[in-house]
Protein backbone atom coordinates (compact mmCIF):
# COMPACT_ATOMS: atom_id res chain seq x y z
CA UNK A 1 0.00 0.00 0.00
CA UNK A 2 1.13 3.62 -1.24
CA UNK A 3 1.81 6.36 1.51
CA UNK A 4 -0.28 9.26 0.60
CA UNK A 5 1.27 11.13 3.38
CA UNK A 6 4.55 11.13 4.43
CA UNK A 7 6.33 13.51 7.30
CA UNK A 8 9.89 13.20 7.74
CA UNK A 9 11.78 15.24 10.52
CA UNK A 10 9.17 18.10 10.86
CA UNK A 11 9.74 20.54 13.38
CA UNK A 12 7.37 23.20 14.39
CA UNK A 13 7.69 26.21 16.69
CA UNK A 14 5.28 28.10 18.25
CA UNK A 15 6.78 31.25 19.91
CA UNK A 16 9.13 30.27 21.93
CA UNK A 17 8.58 26.83 22.47
CA UNK A 18 9.38 24.09 19.86
CA UNK A 19 6.53 21.65 20.19
CA UNK A 20 7.34 19.40 17.35
CA UNK A 21 10.76 18.14 17.18
CA UNK A 22 11.54 16.00 13.86
CA UNK A 23 8.28 14.08 13.52
CA UNK A 24 8.58 11.18 11.04
CA UNK A 25 5.16 8.97 10.18
CA UNK A 26 3.19 7.76 7.15
CA UNK A 27 -0.24 7.46 6.49
CA UNK A 28 -1.34 4.81 3.97
CA UNK A 29 -3.15 5.78 0.98
CA UNK A 30 -7.04 3.96 2.16
CA UNK A 31 -6.41 3.50 5.91
CA UNK A 32 -7.35 4.46 8.45
CA UNK A 33 -4.45 6.15 10.62
CA UNK A 34 -4.69 6.88 14.36
CA UNK A 35 -2.38 9.18 15.71
CA UNK A 36 -2.00 8.80 19.94
CA UNK A 37 -0.37 10.01 22.56
CA UNK A 38 -0.75 12.47 25.67
CA UNK A 39 -2.01 15.66 26.12
CA UNK A 40 0.69 17.90 24.88
CA UNK A 41 3.09 15.20 22.70
CA UNK A 42 1.63 17.26 19.65
CA UNK A 43 -0.81 15.41 17.99
CA UNK A 44 -2.98 18.78 17.41
CA UNK A 45 0.27 20.99 16.13
CA UNK A 46 0.36 18.05 14.05
CA UNK A 47 -2.24 18.08 12.21
CA UNK A 48 -2.22 22.01 12.20
CA UNK A 49 0.86 21.83 10.47
CA UNK A 50 0.03 19.78 7.66
CA UNK A 51 -2.83 22.13 7.19
CA UNK A 52 -0.36 24.96 7.23
CA UNK A 53 -1.88 26.59 10.04
CA UNK A 54 1.37 26.68 12.47
CA UNK A 55 4.41 26.63 9.70
CA UNK A 56 6.63 23.97 9.80
CA UNK A 57 10.00 25.40 10.91
CA UNK A 58 12.16 22.39 9.11
CA UNK A 59 11.41 19.51 7.72
CA UNK A 60 8.96 17.66 4.68
CA UNK A 61 5.73 17.09 4.44
CA UNK A 62 4.61 15.29 1.29
CA UNK A 63 1.00 14.69 0.11
CA UNK A 64 0.32 12.97 -2.80
CA UNK A 65 3.91 13.26 -4.09
CA UNK A 66 4.20 17.43 -3.57
CA UNK A 67 5.95 18.77 -0.69
CA UNK A 68 3.21 21.00 1.17
CA UNK A 69 5.55 22.77 3.38
CA UNK A 70 5.18 26.44 3.38
CA UNK A 71 1.84 26.66 1.38
CA UNK A 72 -1.01 28.49 2.26
CA UNK A 73 -3.77 26.43 4.07
CA UNK A 74 -6.22 27.03 1.15
CA UNK A 75 -3.76 25.94 -0.87
CA UNK A 76 -3.18 22.44 1.40
CA UNK A 77 -7.19 22.47 1.49
CA UNK A 78 -7.86 22.61 -2.11
CA UNK A 79 -5.17 19.81 -2.26
CA UNK A 80 -7.95 17.55 -1.06
CA UNK A 81 -7.50 17.87 3.06
CA UNK A 82 -10.42 17.77 4.90
CA UNK A 83 -9.98 19.18 8.39
CA UNK A 84 -12.08 18.87 11.44
CA UNK A 85 -10.62 20.84 14.44
CA UNK A 86 -10.77 19.88 17.86
CA UNK A 87 -13.41 22.88 18.29
CA UNK A 88 -14.87 21.49 15.53
CA UNK A 89 -15.12 25.02 14.08
CA UNK A 90 -18.99 25.40 13.29
CA UNK A 91 -20.16 28.70 12.68
CA UNK A 92 -22.81 28.74 15.17
CA UNK A 93 -24.86 31.29 13.15
CA UNK A 94 -24.98 29.80 9.94
CA UNK A 95 -27.33 26.96 9.64
CA UNK A 96 -27.02 23.20 8.97
CA UNK A 97 -27.46 23.85 5.24
CA UNK A 98 -25.39 26.91 5.05
CA UNK A 99 -22.41 24.75 6.37
CA UNK A 100 -22.34 22.89 3.91
CA UNK A 101 -22.90 24.62 1.23
CA UNK A 102 -20.11 26.70 1.98
CA UNK A 103 -18.26 23.21 2.49
CA UNK A 104 -18.89 22.49 -0.76
CA UNK A 105 -16.57 24.45 -3.10
CA UNK A 106 -17.11 22.75 -5.87
CA UNK A 107 -20.88 24.29 -6.66
CA UNK A 108 -23.94 23.15 -5.58
CA UNK A 109 -23.94 20.17 -3.28
CA UNK A 110 -24.26 16.99 -4.84
CA UNK A 111 -27.84 15.41 -3.81
CA UNK A 112 -26.59 11.59 -3.65
CA UNK A 113 -23.61 12.27 -1.47
CA UNK A 114 -26.16 14.50 0.72
CA UNK A 115 -28.15 11.61 0.87
CA UNK A 116 -25.46 9.36 1.93
CA UNK A 117 -24.26 11.77 4.54
CA UNK A 118 -27.72 12.22 6.01
CA UNK A 119 -27.73 8.34 6.39
CA UNK A 120 -24.62 8.46 8.64
CA UNK A 121 -25.97 11.51 10.42
CA UNK A 122 -29.46 11.56 10.51
CA UNK A 123 -29.73 14.56 13.05
CA UNK A 124 -28.37 16.82 10.55
CA UNK A 125 -31.44 16.15 8.06
CA UNK A 126 -33.77 16.83 10.72
CA UNK A 127 -31.96 20.20 11.42
CA UNK A 128 -31.33 21.22 8.48
CA UNK A 129 -32.33 25.21 8.73
CA UNK A 130 -31.46 25.24 12.20
CA UNK A 131 -28.26 27.40 12.70
CA UNK A 132 -25.61 25.39 13.98
CA UNK A 133 -25.21 26.79 17.49
CA UNK A 134 -28.20 25.66 18.72
CA UNK A 135 -26.96 21.54 17.68
CA UNK A 136 -26.03 19.68 20.85
CA UNK A 137 -22.18 18.69 20.65
CA UNK A 138 -22.39 15.15 19.40
CA UNK A 139 -24.38 16.62 16.30
CA UNK A 140 -21.73 19.63 16.08
CA UNK A 141 -19.19 17.05 15.61
CA UNK A 142 -21.62 14.74 13.16
CA UNK A 143 -21.87 18.41 10.99
CA UNK A 144 -18.20 19.09 11.45
CA UNK A 145 -16.97 15.81 10.11
CA UNK A 146 -20.06 15.93 7.44
CA UNK A 147 -18.70 19.27 6.61
CA UNK A 148 -15.57 17.78 6.08
CA UNK A 149 -16.48 15.13 3.97
CA UNK A 150 -19.19 16.80 1.32
CA UNK A 151 -17.20 16.57 -1.36
CA UNK A 152 -14.79 13.48 -2.03
CA UNK A 153 -11.75 14.16 0.11
CA UNK A 154 -8.68 12.78 -0.52
CA UNK A 155 -7.26 12.87 2.87
CA UNK A 156 -9.52 13.42 5.93
CA UNK A 157 -7.64 14.68 9.13
CA UNK A 158 -10.21 14.68 12.59
CA UNK A 159 -8.35 15.72 15.57
CA UNK A 160 -10.23 14.23 18.68
CA UNK A 161 -13.71 13.27 17.86
CA UNK A 162 -14.56 11.82 20.77
CA UNK A 163 -13.38 14.68 22.70
CA UNK A 164 -16.71 15.07 25.46
CA UNK A 165 -19.35 12.70 24.14
CA UNK A 166 -21.38 10.54 25.63
CA UNK A 167 -20.96 6.72 24.75
CA UNK A 168 -23.48 6.00 22.50
CA UNK A 169 -23.13 9.29 20.72
CA UNK A 170 -19.40 7.48 20.32
CA UNK A 171 -20.43 4.37 19.25
CA UNK A 172 -22.43 5.87 16.33
CA UNK A 173 -19.44 7.85 15.58
CA UNK A 174 -17.21 4.60 15.26
CA UNK A 175 -19.93 3.33 12.70
CA UNK A 176 -19.77 6.80 10.42
CA UNK A 177 -15.92 5.94 10.65
CA UNK A 178 -16.54 2.26 9.35
CA UNK A 179 -18.68 3.97 6.54
CA UNK A 180 -16.36 6.51 5.45
CA UNK A 181 -13.46 3.82 5.76
CA UNK A 182 -15.73 1.74 2.90
CA UNK A 183 -15.49 4.94 0.51
CA UNK A 184 -11.59 4.12 0.68
CA UNK A 185 -11.32 7.68 1.82
CA UNK A 186 -7.73 7.97 3.87
CA UNK A 187 -8.12 9.19 7.28
CA UNK A 188 -5.63 10.40 10.07
CA UNK A 189 -7.17 11.07 13.22
CA UNK A 190 -5.79 12.13 16.33
CA UNK A 191 -7.39 10.99 19.21
CA UNK A 192 -7.22 9.74 23.11
CA UNK A 193 -9.93 7.00 23.52
CA UNK A 194 -8.13 3.67 22.83
CA UNK A 195 -11.02 1.83 22.81
CA UNK A 196 -12.17 4.16 19.80
CA UNK A 197 -9.20 4.02 18.38
CA UNK A 198 -8.55 0.11 18.48
CA UNK A 199 -12.22 0.03 16.75
CA UNK A 200 -11.06 1.96 14.30
CA UNK A 201 -7.14 2.23 13.34
CA UNK A 202 -5.40 0.53 10.41
CA UNK A 203 -2.20 1.69 11.31
CA UNK A 204 -1.05 3.74 14.55
CA UNK A 205 1.94 6.64 15.51
CA UNK A 206 2.14 7.29 18.95
CA UNK A 207 3.50 10.34 20.33
CA UNK A 208 5.06 11.97 22.93
CA UNK A 209 7.18 15.29 23.26
CA UNK A 210 6.61 16.32 20.15
CA UNK A 211 8.08 13.12 18.54
CA UNK A 212 6.67 9.91 17.15
CA UNK A 213 7.75 7.18 19.69
CA UNK A 214 5.91 4.04 18.01
CA UNK A 215 4.33 3.34 14.67
CA UNK A 216 3.11 -0.15 12.95
CA UNK A 217 -0.25 -2.10 12.29
CA UNK A 218 -2.86 -0.65 15.23
CA UNK A 219 -3.57 -4.39 15.56
CA UNK A 220 -0.24 -4.93 17.19
CA UNK A 221 -0.60 -2.40 19.54
CA UNK A 222 -3.95 -3.49 20.64
CA UNK A 223 -2.66 -7.10 21.13
CA UNK A 224 0.33 -5.89 23.34
CA UNK A 225 -0.88 -4.64 26.59
CA UNK A 226 3.05 -4.35 28.08
CA UNK A 227 3.57 -1.72 24.80
CA UNK A 228 0.53 0.48 25.29
CA UNK A 229 1.22 1.08 29.01
CA UNK A 230 4.68 2.21 28.00
CA UNK A 231 3.60 4.10 25.42
CA UNK A 232 0.55 5.56 26.54
CA UNK A 233 1.40 5.09 30.41
CA UNK A 234 -1.43 6.58 32.65
CA UNK A 235 -3.22 7.71 29.85
CA UNK A 236 -4.92 4.48 29.17
CA UNK A 237 -6.29 4.06 32.73
CA UNK A 238 -8.01 7.70 31.83
CA UNK A 239 -9.12 7.78 28.52
CA UNK A 240 -10.55 4.22 28.35
CA UNK B 1 -46.06 10.60 16.34
CA UNK B 2 -47.95 14.02 16.12
CA UNK B 3 -47.61 16.90 12.90
CA UNK B 4 -45.69 19.52 15.35
CA UNK B 5 -43.28 16.87 16.37
CA UNK B 6 -42.09 15.84 12.72
CA UNK B 7 -42.15 19.71 11.71
CA UNK B 8 -38.20 20.89 11.33
CA UNK B 9 -36.80 23.15 13.66
CA UNK B 10 -36.31 25.86 11.68
CA UNK B 11 -34.41 29.53 13.20
CA UNK B 12 -36.34 32.53 14.34
CA UNK B 13 -35.37 36.12 14.29
CA UNK B 14 -35.11 37.70 17.57
CA UNK B 15 -37.75 40.41 17.21
CA UNK B 16 -37.49 42.34 20.39
CA UNK B 17 -34.86 44.67 19.27
CA UNK B 18 -37.16 45.26 16.09
CA UNK B 19 -40.12 45.72 18.04
CA UNK B 20 -37.38 48.53 20.22
CA UNK B 21 -37.99 51.29 17.14
CA UNK B 22 -42.08 51.64 17.61
CA UNK B 23 -41.85 51.32 21.12
CA UNK B 24 -39.86 54.31 21.21
CA UNK B 25 -42.07 56.06 18.68
CA UNK B 26 -44.63 55.73 20.20
CA UNK B 27 -43.40 56.51 23.65
CA UNK B 28 -42.37 59.72 22.23
CA UNK B 29 -45.72 60.35 21.23
CA UNK B 30 -47.70 61.87 24.01
CA UNK B 31 -44.70 63.99 25.43
CA UNK B 32 -44.31 66.04 22.36
CA UNK B 33 -46.80 68.09 21.81
CA UNK B 34 -48.62 67.68 17.92
CA UNK B 35 -48.32 65.13 15.76
CA UNK B 36 -47.07 66.85 13.32
CA UNK B 37 -43.72 67.54 15.57
CA UNK B 38 -43.86 64.15 16.14
CA UNK B 39 -43.62 63.18 12.47
CA UNK B 40 -40.85 65.59 11.48
CA UNK B 41 -38.82 64.45 14.52
CA UNK B 42 -39.47 60.56 13.61
CA UNK B 43 -38.53 61.45 10.48
CA UNK B 44 -35.71 63.29 10.83
CA UNK B 45 -34.44 60.29 13.24
CA UNK B 46 -34.79 57.59 10.90
CA UNK B 47 -32.90 60.03 8.39
CA UNK B 48 -30.18 59.95 10.47
CA UNK B 49 -30.06 56.75 12.09
CA UNK B 50 -30.05 55.67 8.18
CA UNK B 51 -27.11 57.93 7.40
CA UNK B 52 -25.32 56.41 10.51
CA UNK B 53 -26.11 53.46 9.50
CA UNK B 54 -24.50 54.01 6.31
CA UNK B 55 -21.33 54.91 7.77
CA UNK B 56 -21.35 52.19 10.67
CA UNK B 57 -22.26 49.17 8.47
CA UNK B 58 -18.54 49.09 7.22
CA UNK B 59 -16.95 49.66 10.29
CA UNK B 60 -18.66 46.81 11.94
CA UNK B 61 -18.44 44.31 8.73
CA UNK B 62 -14.24 45.24 9.14
CA UNK B 63 -14.24 44.69 12.81
CA UNK B 64 -16.16 41.52 12.67
CA UNK B 65 -14.12 39.74 9.93
CA UNK B 66 -10.79 40.84 10.03
CA UNK B 67 -10.93 41.97 13.87
CA UNK B 68 -9.73 45.16 13.08
CA UNK B 69 -10.29 48.42 15.48
CA UNK B 70 -10.11 51.16 12.71
CA UNK B 71 -10.67 54.28 13.70
CA UNK B 72 -9.38 55.89 10.81
CA UNK B 73 -12.76 55.00 9.42
CA UNK B 74 -13.95 58.99 10.19
CA UNK B 75 -11.13 59.60 7.36
CA UNK B 76 -13.30 57.63 4.74
CA UNK B 77 -16.00 59.71 5.20
CA UNK B 78 -14.10 62.94 5.42
CA UNK B 79 -12.64 62.16 1.95
CA UNK B 80 -15.74 60.63 0.52
CA UNK B 81 -17.77 64.45 1.77
CA UNK B 82 -14.57 66.27 0.00
CA UNK B 83 -14.69 64.27 -3.11
CA UNK B 84 -17.88 65.23 -3.80
CA UNK B 85 -17.24 69.11 -3.04
CA UNK B 86 -15.14 68.42 -5.71
CA UNK B 87 -17.48 67.23 -8.17
CA UNK B 88 -20.53 69.10 -7.00
CA UNK B 89 -19.10 72.21 -6.78
CA UNK B 90 -18.31 72.69 -10.38
CA UNK B 91 -21.52 70.89 -11.32
CA UNK B 92 -23.26 73.44 -10.03
CA UNK B 93 -25.11 74.31 -13.32
CA UNK B 94 -26.72 70.69 -12.70
CA UNK B 95 -27.36 70.95 -8.89
CA UNK B 96 -29.03 74.06 -8.77
CA UNK B 97 -30.81 73.83 -12.12
CA UNK B 98 -35.05 73.37 -11.36
CA UNK B 99 -34.80 69.55 -12.88
CA UNK B 100 -34.43 66.26 -10.46
CA UNK B 101 -32.85 64.29 -13.46
CA UNK B 102 -30.15 66.49 -13.21
CA UNK B 103 -29.58 66.93 -9.51
CA UNK B 104 -29.87 62.94 -9.19
CA UNK B 105 -27.29 62.73 -12.05
CA UNK B 106 -24.90 65.37 -10.51
CA UNK B 107 -25.69 63.56 -6.93
CA UNK B 108 -24.83 59.94 -8.41
CA UNK B 109 -21.52 61.33 -10.01
CA UNK B 110 -20.51 62.29 -6.47
CA UNK B 111 -21.12 59.12 -5.06
CA UNK B 112 -19.55 57.22 -7.10
CA UNK B 113 -17.01 59.19 -7.35
CA UNK B 114 -16.32 59.33 -3.87
CA UNK B 115 -17.20 55.67 -3.40
CA UNK B 116 -14.42 55.01 -5.88
CA UNK B 117 -11.99 57.22 -4.52
CA UNK B 118 -12.58 55.95 -0.49
CA UNK B 119 -12.32 52.60 -1.66
CA UNK B 120 -9.50 52.57 -3.46
CA UNK B 121 -8.43 53.98 -0.52
CA UNK B 122 -9.50 51.69 2.03
CA UNK B 123 -7.83 49.25 -0.31
CA UNK B 124 -3.89 50.83 -0.18
CA UNK B 125 -4.85 51.38 3.97
CA UNK B 126 -5.49 47.83 4.59
CA UNK B 127 -2.38 46.99 2.66
CA UNK B 128 0.11 49.16 4.08
CA UNK B 129 -1.39 50.16 7.41
CA UNK B 130 -3.93 47.56 8.78
CA UNK B 131 -1.90 44.37 7.33
CA UNK B 132 1.02 44.32 9.68
CA UNK B 133 -1.12 44.72 12.74
CA UNK B 134 -3.62 42.18 12.23
CA UNK B 135 -4.69 40.87 15.88
CA UNK B 136 -2.81 43.46 17.16
CA UNK B 137 -5.61 45.58 18.55
CA UNK B 138 -3.13 48.24 20.59
CA UNK B 139 -1.36 49.17 18.05
CA UNK B 140 -4.09 49.04 15.55
CA UNK B 141 -5.85 51.57 17.59
CA UNK B 142 -2.23 53.42 17.94
CA UNK B 143 -1.60 52.94 14.15
CA UNK B 144 -4.96 53.80 12.72
CA UNK B 145 -5.49 57.14 14.74
CA UNK B 146 -1.90 57.83 13.29
CA UNK B 147 -3.88 57.26 10.39
CA UNK B 148 -6.86 60.03 10.93
CA UNK B 149 -4.44 62.67 11.82
CA UNK B 150 -2.50 61.89 8.89
CA UNK B 151 -5.27 61.74 6.60
CA UNK B 152 -6.95 64.97 8.33
CA UNK B 153 -4.01 66.93 7.25
CA UNK B 154 -3.27 65.87 3.87
CA UNK B 155 -7.05 66.68 3.09
CA UNK B 156 -6.06 70.19 4.66
CA UNK B 157 -3.02 70.52 1.99
CA UNK B 158 -5.37 69.34 -1.03
CA UNK B 159 -8.50 71.44 0.12
CA UNK B 160 -7.57 73.57 2.31
CA UNK B 161 -8.30 74.97 6.26
CA UNK B 162 -11.48 76.45 5.61
CA UNK B 163 -15.37 74.81 5.94
CA UNK B 164 -16.34 74.18 2.30
CA UNK B 165 -20.43 74.89 2.33
CA UNK B 166 -22.34 72.01 0.13
CA UNK B 167 -25.86 73.30 -0.84
CA UNK B 168 -28.34 70.42 -1.66
CA UNK B 169 -29.24 70.32 -5.23
CA UNK B 170 -32.46 72.58 -5.51
CA UNK B 171 -34.84 69.99 -5.72
CA UNK B 172 -33.57 68.06 -2.71
CA UNK B 173 -34.28 71.58 -0.78
CA UNK B 174 -37.46 72.28 1.17
CA UNK B 175 -40.53 70.23 2.34
CA UNK B 176 -43.11 67.94 1.28
CA UNK B 177 -46.02 69.45 3.24
CA UNK B 178 -48.97 67.01 4.16
CA UNK B 179 -51.74 69.65 6.06
CA UNK B 180 -49.64 70.81 8.85
CA UNK B 181 -46.76 67.65 8.62
CA UNK B 182 -44.02 69.05 6.80
CA UNK B 183 -40.47 66.39 5.97
CA UNK B 184 -37.98 67.33 4.23
CA UNK B 185 -37.16 66.02 1.12
CA UNK B 186 -33.77 65.54 1.47
CA UNK B 187 -34.52 63.26 4.53
CA UNK B 188 -36.95 61.11 2.74
CA UNK B 189 -33.98 60.47 0.28
CA UNK B 190 -31.49 59.79 2.75
CA UNK B 191 -34.03 56.97 3.81
CA UNK B 192 -34.30 55.63 0.62
CA UNK B 193 -30.86 55.41 0.34
CA UNK B 194 -30.30 53.86 3.55
CA UNK B 195 -32.83 51.24 3.18
CA UNK B 196 -31.07 50.59 -0.36
CA UNK B 197 -27.75 50.45 0.97
CA UNK B 198 -29.29 48.07 4.02
CA UNK B 199 -31.46 45.89 0.99
CA UNK B 200 -28.21 45.10 -0.54
CA UNK B 201 -26.76 44.28 2.44
CA UNK B 202 -28.93 41.89 3.59
CA UNK B 203 -28.96 40.97 -0.07
CA UNK B 204 -25.34 39.94 -0.45
CA UNK B 205 -24.55 38.87 3.13
CA UNK B 206 -27.97 36.33 2.88
CA UNK B 207 -28.52 35.65 -0.41
CA UNK B 208 -25.08 35.28 -2.03
CA UNK B 209 -21.82 32.47 -1.74
CA UNK B 210 -19.91 35.55 -0.99
CA UNK B 211 -22.35 36.55 2.04
CA UNK B 212 -21.60 33.45 3.15
CA UNK B 213 -17.83 33.66 2.98
CA UNK B 214 -18.12 37.20 5.19
CA UNK B 215 -20.39 35.81 7.44
CA UNK B 216 -18.69 32.26 8.11
CA UNK B 217 -15.55 34.51 8.36
CA UNK B 218 -16.94 36.99 11.01
CA UNK B 219 -17.26 33.75 13.41
CA UNK B 220 -14.17 31.83 12.49
CA UNK B 221 -11.87 33.21 9.88
CA UNK B 222 -9.04 30.36 10.30
CA UNK B 223 -11.68 27.30 9.75
CA UNK B 224 -13.07 29.52 6.29
CA UNK B 225 -9.39 29.08 5.28
CA UNK B 226 -9.33 25.61 6.21
CA UNK B 227 -12.24 24.94 3.65
CA UNK B 228 -10.05 26.01 1.05
CA UNK B 229 -11.10 29.62 1.01
CA UNK B 230 -8.57 32.35 0.65
CA UNK B 231 -10.26 34.69 3.66
CA UNK B 232 -7.52 37.19 3.34
CA UNK B 233 -8.59 38.17 -0.83
CA UNK B 234 -12.76 38.66 1.34
CA UNK B 235 -10.99 40.91 3.81
CA UNK B 236 -9.84 43.41 1.08
CA UNK B 237 -12.77 43.10 -0.32
CA UNK B 238 -14.72 43.98 2.84
CA UNK B 239 -12.48 46.72 3.95
CA UNK B 240 -12.00 47.94 0.65
CA UNK B 241 -16.37 47.57 0.41
CA UNK B 242 -16.66 49.29 4.04
CA UNK B 243 -14.49 52.33 3.03
CA UNK B 244 -16.69 53.37 0.25
CA UNK B 245 -19.72 52.95 2.17
CA UNK B 246 -18.16 55.65 4.48
CA UNK B 247 -17.48 57.74 1.53
CA UNK B 248 -21.01 57.18 0.70
CA UNK B 249 -21.87 58.05 3.81
CA UNK B 250 -19.87 61.20 3.83
CA UNK B 251 -21.64 62.63 1.02
CA UNK B 252 -25.13 61.89 2.25
CA UNK B 253 -23.77 63.27 5.88
CA UNK B 254 -22.41 66.44 4.27
CA UNK B 255 -25.58 67.68 1.90
CA UNK B 256 -27.43 66.88 5.18
CA UNK B 257 -25.26 69.19 7.54
CA UNK B 258 -24.33 71.55 4.20
CA UNK B 259 -21.19 72.28 5.06
CA UNK B 260 -17.64 69.91 4.88
CA UNK B 261 -14.71 70.02 7.48
CA UNK B 262 -11.49 68.43 7.57
CA UNK B 263 -13.10 67.09 11.30
CA UNK B 264 -16.56 66.06 10.40
CA UNK B 265 -15.80 62.30 10.28
CA UNK B 266 -13.99 62.36 13.65
CA UNK B 267 -17.23 64.00 15.22
CA UNK B 268 -19.42 61.48 13.85
CA UNK B 269 -17.45 58.39 14.85
CA UNK B 270 -18.48 59.21 18.16
CA UNK B 271 -22.28 58.31 17.15
CA UNK B 272 -21.13 55.06 14.86
CA UNK B 273 -19.03 53.87 17.99
CA UNK B 274 -21.93 53.94 20.01
CA UNK B 275 -24.07 52.06 17.10
CA UNK B 276 -21.74 49.57 16.42
CA UNK B 277 -21.75 48.67 20.19
CA UNK B 278 -25.11 48.61 20.87
CA UNK B 279 -25.83 46.46 17.41
CA UNK B 280 -23.53 43.85 18.75
CA UNK B 281 -19.49 44.40 17.07
CA UNK B 282 -19.68 42.48 13.56
CA UNK B 283 -23.60 42.46 13.35
CA UNK B 284 -24.66 44.18 10.01
CA UNK B 285 -28.70 44.17 11.00
CA UNK B 286 -27.83 45.12 14.92
CA UNK B 287 -25.97 48.09 13.71
CA UNK B 288 -29.01 49.06 11.13
CA UNK B 289 -31.33 49.25 14.51
CA UNK B 290 -28.78 50.53 16.67
CA UNK B 291 -28.59 53.60 13.97
CA UNK B 292 -32.36 53.92 13.93
CA UNK B 293 -32.61 53.98 18.02
CA UNK B 294 -29.64 56.28 17.84
CA UNK B 295 -31.30 58.52 15.21
CA UNK B 296 -34.82 58.44 17.07
CA UNK B 297 -33.39 59.20 20.72
CA UNK B 298 -31.26 61.97 19.11
CA UNK B 299 -34.43 63.68 17.79
CA UNK B 300 -36.37 63.10 20.62
CA UNK B 301 -34.22 64.46 23.56
CA UNK B 302 -32.77 67.20 21.39
CA UNK B 303 -36.65 68.58 21.41
CA UNK B 304 -37.54 67.55 24.63
CA UNK B 305 -34.50 68.31 26.74
CA UNK B 306 -31.81 69.91 24.62
CA UNK B 307 -29.53 69.91 27.44
CA UNK B 308 -29.32 66.53 27.70
CA UNK B 309 -29.00 65.40 24.24
CA UNK B 310 -25.35 65.01 23.92
CA UNK B 311 -25.49 62.47 26.50
CA UNK B 312 -28.62 60.51 25.11
CA UNK B 313 -27.06 58.41 23.41
CA UNK B 314 -24.76 57.46 25.75
CA UNK B 315 -27.55 56.87 28.11
CA UNK B 316 -28.98 54.72 25.37
CA UNK B 317 -25.82 52.49 24.95
CA UNK B 318 -25.66 52.01 28.53
CA UNK B 319 -29.05 51.01 29.22
CA UNK B 320 -28.87 48.63 25.98
CA UNK B 321 -25.73 46.83 27.28
CA UNK B 322 -27.42 46.63 30.60
CA UNK B 323 -29.99 44.53 28.80
CA UNK B 324 -27.76 42.98 26.03
CA UNK B 325 -24.19 43.04 27.44
CA UNK B 326 -23.09 41.54 23.87
CA UNK B 327 -25.66 44.29 22.22
CA UNK B 328 -28.67 43.69 20.31
CA UNK B 329 -27.70 41.00 17.77
CA UNK B 330 -24.59 39.43 19.15
CA UNK B 331 -22.44 37.53 16.37
CA UNK B 332 -21.42 34.12 17.55
CA UNK B 333 -17.31 33.76 17.61
CA UNK B 334 -15.50 31.03 17.90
Amino acid sequence: MSNLLALSGVNTRIGHYHILQGVDFVVPQGGLTILLGRNGAGKTTCLRTIMGLWKASAGCIDFDGADIVGRSTPAVAQLGIGYVPESMGIFAGLTVRENLTLAARAGPIDQGRLDWMFGLFPALKKFWQLPAGFLSGGQKQMLAIARAMIEPRKLLLVDEPTKGLAPAIIAHMVDAFRELKRTDTTILLVEQNFNFARALGDTVAVMDSGRIVHSGNMSELAEDEALQQRLLGLSLDAHQ
Amino acid sequence: MSLAKDALPVARLDKIPLALIPVIAAAALPLIPSLPTWVTLTVAGLAMGMMIFIMASGLTLVFGLMDVMNFAHGAFITIGAFVATSVLLPLAGWTQADSLWRNLAALLLAILASMAVTGALGVAFERVIIKPVYGQHLKQILITMGGLIVAEQLIIAIWGPDMIALPKPATLRGSFIYGDIAIEKYRVLAVLVGLAVFAAMFLVLNRTRVGLLIRAGVEDSEMVESLGYRIRRVFIGVFAAGSALAGLGGVMWALYQETVTSAMGMQVMILIFIVIIIGGLGSVGGCFIGSLLVGLVANYVGFLAPKVALGSNILLMVLILLWRPQGLYPVAKR
